[in-house]
């Protein structure tokens, strides 16, 4: 193993771990503000990537999809928001759960109805193509330090907007008492709208990003919901810092698992085996990591003010 | 004097019985086959119930117990077929009461190591931490090789029970029915008693719980365990069923499903499961005969019963329900 | 279900002459139609009716139902379809761990299975069934082609798969040819979605060549992110991650990706050119290999429906097996374990006017049926 292929395996597990935060971050803002569980986040994610899809095929950018998916997603957002998830909100978690596993089934099967089944093609634009050379000799995709330095943006973008804006003091104050923020004279209801088609945007631009390497498809946002879920419990539920600092660990430890696990395994048994066994045990390193965290601070890494 | 919600009950576990007779005796053995699942299913939610409806423990993962309980079956009954030990110089077999406690047993087991961590959080921690369980336990089986993996596992001929020939449909039926009848039974002496007591007091009121000196980690852990319990039952049974296990049964859709049964019928009821069970394969059954698109119009259901029927079947049917 | 049964009627009705069978027959086809998977089944149900269509007989009915890509409900429709529809064969499965749920007790209750797809090597040797026919391949077959071909250009090879049991199959199947040596072996997680930290490992490996197995949309990913990544080491897979139902979602990523298949779009012959044609005259795209394997299959029930009773099993069964088809591959025959013997070829992915096809390079195998036959006691 060398120094240059350790570079690049982490370099990866930065890329992923960005991803998943674009993922997190809405998840956790919408719980910390609404205090909703909201497990069509990955039905968001596919809406993003679809509208980028269907947009760069007709227009012929990527550029403009990009933009569809951003508007796409919150508008989908927003119209979930307003007709289902506020009534939602003064439900116990439960009914969340199960209101929101229904929208999973609707959205799922109706991108079907739209698109067909076939999975869409959307390709990276051609100014984020090839691969530059890193130290070391190797060489990686530039379209992955794309996607790390959109994430950082966005994260950038994310604080500046809570700790700067009106929009993020209501924010903040929706976060630590729900009761008061109504009685400053704020319209709640519209707070809480536009807080979720942001949190779907977020989604929708994470999609778009990674439908671009990877198959936009039906289905597509259920194991990154999961994995985004994980993030979100080790990082403190309601917490955005929390949730940066969870995809990145979720990230790397993901990655490297992958990476070592095999190679880690092929000093005791035959090589075929060890690609096996270390396979199977590198998909569920990090729900042990989650579970080791939880067993120590059972509210996660930050926790929030409530939750 | 039978209240309305006895009756009703009554009705619901009367129909369970004479709809597959009837059609049985009118030669139609694939609804006696649904009616199964429907009794099989409902026993898993009834588990579920347990910490879910009594407990307000809302496990997401309750897939990992009905997958565990099939696998017990599966792979006891494949040791049993080619007569490989299966540890420890023991044998595999292929007589459903030896299964049905190993798949018990099993399941409380992977329900206290689960329980234990995961009890220590609560509310959507709780829901998250038993997700992410239950997807180990999936991709665990899903890439372990010994078992199929992610193709399954087959049981060629269905297990046996002494005095009954199971592969007739209408006799596992019976079986299934009975132990549905006992699961239930059994979900109504705990909730009548004194540790059922504590499980709900400690979800209305944890603080006033534990200044009675009752810890509220260890009812919700003895909660937990016997729920996992009655849904591994439930899980060997499945596999019975359908003569197949697989990690389906363990995916998170699985997990969601079963919350779904009980929501529909009525958080919490005795019946609820059932109702919500019979609901579920109903729909999907005469939804699926319709349109290729049933999925989407499974889900709009859903959402309207989330939205405007709380509650729940039952809850239609019986009036509100008599506890919080 | 009740429109499908009503449009294969239609179908059937519009069409002029048709031959009459020793016996009406009713078919069960089960595949997935829903979900992320939908595309494979479609392409599978479109072949298969097809043929029935093309055949113009009044005494057959199609019962087609969803299975979700889900085990238990393709096992709950096989019960429906055995127990309340009486079916005479069941058909369509697209995947092997479905297979295994529905196939063997299908079989156990005297009912055919014709696979149009699925071929795990549980059903293929000792367990073979003289009532399980597989029309498509069997599941290493595809993969082993790849290894002989590996074998003619490439030293160093990394290779990697799915952690499930087909993917270990196919890595057997490669290995079962293969001589060189092997810079990796490589098992993924299903359904992952992120290939960087393998491609890492395969730019740092020194293979001179790759190949992967990766059906759907994992292979989608792959290639892309491969395309990204700046390493120059040819890739080669299996057809299926080739075929046309994933083609135009990888885009030009998959140019000069070289695979195995029975069956590719330019095949010069007369059955080949006859269902291209009416496959596109009928759907208006390009079929993939699933439609070609169902539409063989339905031949195949079709030549021996003219001629037996499909309750006379062993009568039928022995029609099946002369498999008396003109199939779009060219030779077909089946080998004793009732798996098809045939060539299998090398493709290449290229553009042809602006549509990504295969095309076909040379031919590796003649006649080549499978490493699990000689178990098989029927």
């Amino acid at each position: 193993m060398t120094v240059a292929l350790a570079l690049e395996q982490l370099l990866n597990g930065l890329q992923l771990g960005v991803m998943l935060f674009l993922m997190a971050a809405g998840l956790t803002l919408i719980f910390g503000v609404m205090g909703l569980i909201n497990l069509a986040h990955g039905s968001l994610y596919m809406v993003g990537a679809f509208a980028c899809a269907a947009t760069a095929a007709w227009t012929g950018s990527f550029w403009i999809g990009l933009v569809a998916s951003l508007i796409a997603a919150a508008a989908a957002g927003a119209i979930v928001e307003l007709v289902v998830i506020r009534r939602l909100y003064d439900r116990d978690h439960l009914d969340q759960v199960l209101a929101t596993f229904a929208l999973i089934l609707m959205f799922s099967e109706g991108m079907r109805w739209l698109f067909g089944s076939f999975p869409l093609y959307l390709d990276i634009p051609p100014l984020l193509q090839g691969a530059v050379p890193l130290p070391g000799g190797t060489e990686y995709p530039v379209y992955r330090l794309a996607i790390i330095a959109a994430g950082a943006l966005v994260a950038f973008g994310l604080y500046l907007l809570i700790s700067g804006t009106r929009l993020g003091m209501r924010i903040r104050a929706g976060e630590s008492d729900r009761e008061m923020i109504g009685a400053l004279g704020v319209d709640i209801r519209t707070l809480y709208t536009v807080v979720f088609a942001l949190g779907a945007a977020l989604a929708g631009f994470a999609g778009a990003m990674v439908g671009a390497i990877q198959s936009v498809q039906v289905g597509m946002g259920e194991p990154v919901l999961i994995l985004a879920f994980v993030v979100i419990v080790i990082g403190g539920i309601g917490s955005i810092k929390g949730a940066l600092l969870g995809a990145l660990l979720v990230g790397v430890t993901d990655t490297m698992g992958r990476f070592l696990l095999p190679k880690l395994m092929a000093l005791f048994v035959p090589p075929a085996q060890a690609g096996m066994i270390g396979g199977a045990a590198a998909s569920m390193l990090i729900y042990i990591v989650m579970a080791v965290i939880l067993a120590v601070k059972p509210r996660g890494l930050f926790p929030a003010a409530h939750a | 004097m039978l209240s309305r919600e006895n009756l009703v009950n009554l009705v619901l576990a009367a129909t369970l019985l004479a709809v597959p007779l009837a059609a049985n005796a009118l030669g139609q053995p694939f609804y006696v086959t649904l009616a199964t699942r429907i009794a099989i299913l409902a026993l898993a939610a009834t588990g579920l119930n347990l910490a879910l409806g009594l407990g307000g423990l809302v496990s997401f993962g309750h897939a990992a117990f009905f997958g565990i309980g099939g696998y017990a079956a599966g792979i006891l009954a494949t040791h049993g077929f080619s007569g490989d030990p299966l540890i420890f110089g023991l044998p595999g077999t292929n007589q459903m009461w030896v299964i049905w406690i190993v798949a018990v047993v099993v399941a409380g087991l992977v329900g206290l190591a689960i329980g234990a961590i995961s009890l220590r959080t609560s509310g959507v921690y709780f829901i998250m931490i038993t997700l992410a369980f239950a997807q180990m336990v999936y991709y665990f089986a899903v890439s372990w090789p010994a078992y199929g993996g992610e193709d399954g596992l087959s049981i060629l001929v269905r297990n046996q029970f002494p005095g009954v020939m199971t592969m007739r449909p209408l006799s596992f039926f019976l079986i299934c029915y009975v132990i549905l009848l006992i699961g239930i039974g059994l979900f109504a002496l705990i909730r009548a008693s004194r540790f059922g007591s504590a499980l709900q007091a400690a979800r209305q009121n944890e603080v006033r719980v534990a200044t009675v000196g009752i810890e509220p980690y260890r009812i919700r852990l003895t909660g937990f365990v016997i729920s996992a319990m009655m849904t591994g039952l439930a899980g060997a049974l499945f596999a019975d069923l359908n003569r197949f296990v697989s990690p389906s049964m363990l995916s998170w859709h699985m997990s969601g499903e079963l919350i779904v049964l009980i929501i529909l019928g009525g958080t919490g009821r005795l019946f609820g499961p059932l109702a919500g069970a019979a609901l579920y394969v109903a729909f999907e059954y005469a939804l699926g005969g319709l349109t290729e698109r049933w999925q989407f119009f499974l889900g709009l259901i859903l959402l309207v019963v989330v939205l405007f029927a709380r509650g729940g079947l039952l809850g239609l049917l019986a009036g509100k329900a008599r506890h919080g | 279900m009740k429109k499908m049964l009503a449009a294969a009627t239609l179908a059937l009705s519009m069409s002029t002459s048709g031959l009459a069978f020793a016996e009406p027959l009713k078919i069960g086809m089960i595949t997935t139609l829903s979900g992320g998977g939908a595309g494979l089944g479609i392409d599978t149900r479109d072949g298969f009716m097809l043929a029935i269509k093309n055949s113009g007989n009044k005494d057959i009915t199609v019962v087609t139902e969803d299975d979700a890509q889900k085990p238990e409900l393709a096992v709950q429709i096989a019960d429906k379809m055995i127990q309340s529809d009486q079916v005479d064969i069941l058909t369509g499965i697209v995947w092997s761990n479905l297979l295994m749920a529905v196939a063997p007790s299908a079989v156990a209750q005297g009912k055919f299975y014709v696979s149009t797809n699925a071929a795990p090597a549980a059903l293929a040797g000792a367990n073979c069934n003289k009532l399980y026919f597989n029309a498509a391949y069997q599941n290493d077959n595809l993969h082993e082609a790849m290894g002989e071909y590996a074998n003619r250009a490439y030293k160093k090879m990394f290779i990697l798969a799915p952690n499930y049991p087909a993917g270990k199959d196919s890595l057997t199947g490669f290995k079962r040819y293969y001589k060189g040596e092997l810079a990796a072996e490589v098992y993924t997680q299903v359904g992952q979605t992120d290939y960087a930290a393998e491609i890492a490992q395969m730019r740092a490996s020194g293979a001179d060549g790759i190949f992967v197995f990766l059906p759907g949309g994992m292979g989608i990913a792959f290639m892309k992110q491969f395309a990204q990544s700046g390493v120059n080491i040819p890739v080669m897979g299996p057809g299926f991650s080739f075929s046309q139902d994933v083609l135009p979602a990888i885009g030009d990523a998959a140019l000069g990706a070289k695979a195995s298949g029975q069956w590719a779009p330019d095949f010069d012959n007369e059955a080949s050119k006859k269902f291209l044609a009416d496959f596109q005259k009928e759907y208006n795209r390009l079929p993939s290999i699933y439609a070609v394997q169902a539409y063989d299959a339905a031949q195949l029930i079709l030549s021996a429906a003219a001629k037996a009773s499909v309750k006379d099993a062993d009568a039928f069964g022995a029609e099946l097996k002369k498999a008396d088809i003109q199939s779009p591959r060219g030779n077909f025959k089946f080998n004793i374990n009732q798996h098809p013997i045939q060539d299998i070829y090398l493709t290449e992915v290229i553009k042809k006017d602006g549509v990504l096809t295969n095309k076909t390079v040379e031919k590796i195998f003649t006649d080549h049926g499978d490493a699990y036959a000689k178990d098989c006691k029927i």
